[in-house]
C-alpha cells in the first residue's frame, strides 16, 4: 500500500507523513472528545478538511454520507458517533482521515471524521502495552494497544475492525441508532 | 538477432481458439448427406491448418499430430473422396472440443487427457480408413470421368526459396522434417547462389534444394508442407516414376503475378480451379499473419485490437472526470466558450463507449452447437435462426446475459418444443424453430428468444398460483400476470410445474441476472403456437441520462429512460387505501404513490402532495409515482459503484459525481417498485 503525503489539513510543523525510521512503527494520532487515538500510518491515504457529504438513505447515523474522492465514492464515518459519543459542530479543524481498510471482500477506502489531527508517533513494538479490559469510552475490541507519551496516553486503534463495513452493520442490528445532533 | 518466441505463444493460443470457433461454426453449417459445401470445408480446413502450423512451430507435437488427422479427414471431404456424414461431422466436432482442451492444457502446462485424445484419434483413423475402402470401390468405375489418384513411387521437389523466405518466420529445416515424416527423404543442397561472406546478408536465404521423397505420399500432402511459403519460393513437385495422368505443377506466383490480384500460380492438371481457389484462400490467411509486408494485397480483416479491460476502464474513469470538470468550468464562467471542450468530450465519450461495445455474436456463437447437441440427445428436429448478431452491447452486459440465455434456450429445447410426432399430430412442420433475435430500439437493446412450440400452460400456472396464494381466487388475471408467475421463485423451482407447464427451474434466477444489469424481461405465449421471451437491456452500464430531483436538501438522480412523465397532484385525486398506501387515479389507472422523503428519511422535504411533484416511472412493466420536491436539471452521469467502498443501499442503484463535484445517488427504479409491491 502506498501512503500518500497530501496534507490538506493543518498538520503542523511536524506533520510530514514520511516514514523515516525503517525499523519502528509509525502512528498518526488524532484527538476525539479529549482523548488521543493513533492509527497505523500505513493505513492512511490522505487527510482532508471537512466538506459537506451526500447523505445515504437508511444508513446508521455514524455514516455521515458519501464523498467524492477523485472520482471514487467514499463513505464518511463520524468516529464520535461510531464510538457512541456526543457529536459536536464541525469546525475548521475538523478533518477527514482517509484510510484503506482491509475487508473480507477486498480493500475499501473509508473516510473517518475526527476532531483534529495531532502528531506522528515513532514507536517500537516494545512501547506498546496491551489494551485494558475496561475504562475507556471506546469498545475495547477496537483497541489494539496503549502507548504512554509525555502528554498522556494514546489508544492505538485497529482500523480494519473499527471501520469494517460488515461489522458496522452487524453492530447496527443490535444497537439502536443514536440521534444526530449536528 | 535473437527473437524471444515466447511472446508469440500467447498470440498463437488466442488465434487457435478463434480458429476452433471458426471450425465449430463451419462444421455446424455443414449439411450431412448433402453435397459438400466446398466453401465451408475450405474454411474449416484453413482454420485447422493454421493451428497445425502454429502448434508445430511452438513445439506442441501432440496438437500437431492430432490436427493433422482432422485435416486429412477434411481434405478427404474437400476432394469428394469422402462423404460428409453426420457421424463424421460429430466426430470432428468432438475433436474440436478435444483440441480445445489440449490447447488449454498446453497453455497451462497441464496434463492432456491422453485417453480421450487416443479414442478420438482412433475414431478419426477409422473414418479415414473407411474412406479408403469406399473410394476403392466407387472410384474405379468413375475412372473414365475423373483421372485416377496419382500413383507415384515418390516425388522430386525443386525448392528454390526467394531471399526473403526467412523474414516471414518460415524455416526450411522444419519443412524438410515434416516431409521426412511422409516417406524417405533425400536432400541435395544447391549453394551456388551463396555470396562471399562479406556480401552475405544474414537474414536472407541464398540456398536452394532438390528433394526426393520416396513413398506413396499423396501430392496434396507434399504440397501442404509448402503451403506457407507459396509466395516466397519457386517450387515444382514432379512425380519420380512415370505416372500417366499427372502433369507437373509449377506454382511460381511471385515471379509473374497475374495483374488481377493474388491469384495462385498457373494451376494445371486434375485439380484445376479448385486447387487454385484453395491456394488463393490460403494465401489470404497467410497475408494476415504477415501484416503490412504485403500492402498491395487488400485485407479483409476488420482491424480489431485486443485491449485489456483495465485500460478501457481507465479511459472511462478519465472521461468521467472530464465530465465533472466540464460541468465545474461551465458553472465557473457563463461567458466562457465551452463548445471546444464539449466537442472534445463528446468525441472521447463516444470512443470509450464504443470500445466497451461487443457484438452479441460473442454470446450467440455458442448456441448453434448447444442446439445441435441437445436436439440430437432429445430426438427432436430443431432449427435455430439467429438474427442481428452484430448488434453491439456493453461488455459487462454481454458477460452477464450468457447464462440466462443458455437457460432460456435450454427451456425452449427441453420443454417448449415438441417431439416430431407430437408436432405432426398438431399439424405443424416436424422441425421446430427457435429464433434468437437481437435488435436496437429507442436506446435499449432487445434480445428475443422465441420458439414455435406448445406454449405455456395457462391453466396449470393459474392453479399453481392459487394453490400458493400468489393469486386470489375469483379475480380476473391477464395472461401476462399469469405467465409472470414462472419468474416466481416459489413456483419455478417446483418440479411439478416444470413438467406441466414446460418451464424449468430457475427462471427467477434468470430474471435476477437480467435485473442486475439494469434490464427487464417479459414473456408472451400462445397455447400451441409458441412462447417468446423478450429481454430489454441498457445499451451501456457506464453512463446514463439522468433527471436530477430534489428531496429536502438532498439531490437524487432518476434515470431518464424510466420516466414516463411528471405531474402535479390536485386535491381529491388521491385515495388512501388501507394496507395499500396512497393511490392516484392517473389516466384511468390506479397509480401507487411512493413518498421518497419518507423512504429515505430526508429532512426539510415537501410533505404536502399538492406542493410537490409526482414523477411517474416505469420498470418491469409496472408504473409507480415517485413524490419529490422539485425537478432540477438533466445531466449525463457516469455511474459509480457505491458498493466498492461501502455497501448496497436499498432503493439506490449507484452513485455519480454531480457538476459541483458532490456525490449524487441514482435511484434504483425497479428496486423501488419491488419494495413497494412487497410492502403491499
Amino acid at each position: 500500500m502506498e501512503t500518500k503525503t497530501t496534507d490538506l489539513a493543518p498538520l503542523g510543523p511536524r506533520g510530514a507523513l514520511k516514514r523515516e525510521t525503517a525499523e519502528g512503527l509509525q502512528y498518526l494520532t488524532f484527538s476525539l472528545a479529549g482523548e488521543e487515538y493513533g492509527i497505523d500510518i500505513l493505513k492512511v491515504q490522505e487527510i482532508r478538511g471537512w466538506a459537506p457529504v451526500t447523505k445515504v438513505p437508511n444508513a446508521p447515523a455514524f455514516v455521515r454520507g458519501v464523498m467524492n474522492l477523485r472520482g471514487a465514492i467514499v463513505p464518511v464515518i463520524d468516529l464520535r458517533l461510531r464510538f457512541g459519543l456526543e457529536t459536536i459542530e464541525y469546525t475548521k479543524t475538523t478533518v477527514v482521515i482517509v484510510v484503506m481498510v482491509q475487508g473480507a471482500t477486498g480493500n475499501r477506502v473509508i473516510g473517518a471524521v475526527v476532531d483534529g489531527v495531532s502528531d506522528v508517533l515513532n514507536l517500537q513494538a516494545a512501547d506498546i502495552q496491551p489494551a485494558p479490559d475496561f475504562g475507556t469510552a471506546v469498545h475495547t475490541e477496537f483497541i489494539s494497544g496503549l502507548v504512554t507519551i509525555e502528554a498522556g496516553m494514546v489508544m492505538l486503534l485497529d482500523v480494519d475492525r473499527l471501520l469494517s463495513v460488515e461489522e458496522m452493520f452487524a453492530l447496527e442490528a443490535v444497537r439502536p441508532t443514536e440521534p444526530v445532533a449536528a | 538477432m535473437a527473437i524471444d518466441i515466447g511472446q508469440f505463444v500467447q498470440t498463437f493460443f488466442e488465434e487457435s481458439f478463434e480458429g476452433l470457433d471458426v471450425m465449430e461454426a463451419g462444421l455446424l453449417a455443414l449439411q450431412p448427406g448433402a453435397a459438400a459445401d466446398l466453401e465451408q470445408i475450405n474454411t474449416i480446413f484453413r482454420a485447422a491448418h493454421s493451428i497445425k502450423g502454429g502448434s508445430g512451430t511452438f513445439g506442441f507435437q501432440d496438437v500437431t499430430r492430432f490436427t493433422h488427422l482432422m485435416e486429412t479427414l477434411l481434405d478427404g471431404m474437400r476432394e469428394g473422396r469422402m462423404s460428409v456424414t453426420g457421424e463424421a461431422v460429430n466426430t470432428l466436432l468432438e475433436s474440436v472440443d478435444c483440441l480445445r482442451e489440449m490447447l488449454v492444457a498446453a497453455r497451462e502446462n497441464a496434463q492432456i487427457d491422453d485417453a480421450r485424445v487416443q479414442e478420438l484419434r482412433e475414431r478419426l483413423t477409422q473414418l479415414l480408413e473407411r474412406k479408403d475402402t469406399a473410394s476403392a470401390g466407387e472410384s474405379e468405375p468413375a475412372a473414365a470421368a475423373a483421372p485416377p489418384p496419382v500413383q507415384a513411387s515418390g516425388w522430386r521437389i525443386a525448392f528454390r526459396p526467394h531471399p526473403q523466405l526467412m523474414h516471414s518466420g518460415n524455416d526450411p529445416v522444419r519443412m524438410f522434417r515434416e516431409l521426412a515424416e511422409l516417406g524417405e527423404l533425400a536432400v541435395r543442397l544447391d549453394a551456388s547462389q551463396l555470396p562471399r561472406l562479406a556480401e552475405l546478408k544474414p537474414e536472407d536465404c541464398y540456398l536452394a534444394w532438390e528433394l526426393e521423397l520416396l513413398g506413396a505420399a499423396p501430392r496434396e500432402a507434399v504440397a501442404d508442407v509448402f503451403a506457407w511459403v507459396e509466395g516466397d519460393c519457386e517450387l515444382s513437385i514432379e512425380p519420380l516414376a512415370e505416372a500417366p495422368a499427372a502433369p507437373a505443377e509449377v506454382a511460381d506466383s511471385t515471379a509473374k503475378p497475374p495483374p488481377a490480384g493474388p491469384a495462385a500460380g498457373p494451376a494445371t492438371g486434375e485439380e484445376g480451379g479448385q486447387q487454385g481457389e484453395l491456394l488463393l484462400e490460403r494465401r489470404k490467411g497467410e497475408d494476415r499473419r504477415r501484416g503490412d509486408r504485403r500492402t498491395s494485397m487488400t485485407s479483409v480483416d476488420s482491424g480489431s485490437i485486443r485491449v485489456g479491460i483495465d485500460k478501457v476502464d481507465a479511459v472511462i474513469n478519465l472521461v468521467g472526470e472530464l465530465v465533472t470538470t466540464q460541468s465545474m468550468l461551465s458553472a465557473l464562467g457563463e461567458d466562457f466558450d465551452m463548445s471546444r471542450i464539449d466537442k472534445l468530450h463528446e468525441a472521447l465519450d463516444q470512443l470509450d463507449r464504443n470500445t466497451r461495445m461487443l457484438p452479441v455474436s460473442s454470446v450467440f456463437s455458442r448456441f448453434p452447437r448447444m442446439v445441435h447437441d441437445i436436439s440430437g440427445k432429445l430426438g427432436k428436429q430443431i432449427e435455430l435462426r439467429i438474427n442481428g448478431e452484430q448488434t453491439e452491447l456493453d461488455k459487462t452486459v454481454i458477460e452477464k446475459i450468457g447464462d440466462p440465455l443458455v437457460h432460456l434456450i435450454r427451456n425452449s429445447l427441453d420443454h417448449g418444443l415438441e417431439t416430431p410426432d407430437e408436432r405432426a399430430r398438431a399439424d405443424k412442420p416436424e422441425t421446430g424453430v427457435i429464433t434468437l433475435d437481437a435488435y436496437h430500439k429507442s436506446g435499449s437493446i432487445f434480445i428475443e428468444v422465441g420458439d414455435d412450440g406448445r406454449g405455456l400452460n395457462r391453466e396449470a400456472l393459474l392453479r399453481k398460483g392459487l394453490d400458493n396464494g400468489l393469486l386470489r381466487a375469483g379475480e380476473d388475471y391477464s395472461d401476462e400476470q399469469i405467465y409472470e408467475l414462472i419468474f416466481h421463485p416459489g413456483l419455478s423451482t417446483a418440479k411439478q410445474i416444470s413438467d406441466v407447464s414446460g418451464r424449468g427451474v430457475g427462471m427467477d434466477v434468470v430474471r435476477r441476472n437480467i435485473q442486475d444489469v439494469g434490464g427487464s424481461i417479459q414473456i408472451a405465449s400462445r397455447p400451441g403456437k409458441g412462447t417468446r421471451i423478450t429481454i430489454c437491456l441498457p445499451l451501456t452500464l457506464a453512463i446514463l441520462d439522468g433527471q436530477l430531483v430534489s428531496i429536502g436538501q438532498d439531490c437524487y438522480i432518476i434515470p431518464l429512460l424510466s420516466i414516463i412523465e411528471s405531474v402535479q397532484i390536485r386535491a381529491g385525486e388521491v385515495n388512501r387505501i388501507p394496507g395499500r398506501g396512497e393511490i392516484l387515479r392517473f389516466r384511468g389507472q390506479p397509480l401507487p404513490i411512493l413518498r421518497l422523503y419518507e423512504m429515505f428519511g430526508a429532512e426539510g422535504a415537501v410533505t404536502d402532495l399538492e406542493k410537490g411533484l409526482l414523477v411517474v416511472v416505469e420498470a418491469d412493466g409496472r408504473q409507480v409515482g415517485l413524490f419529490v420536491d422539485d425537478l432540477q436539471g438533466q445531466q449525463q452521469v457516469s455511474i459509480k459503484s457505491l458498493e466498492k467502498n461501502f455497501r448496497r443501499v436499498a432503493g439506490v442503484a449507484g452513485a455519480t459525481i454531480l457538476g459541483d463535484g458532490r456525490v449524487g445517488l441514482i435511484l434504483d427504479i425497479s428496486g423501488l417498485i419491488r419494495t413497494n409491491n412487497a410492502a403491499i
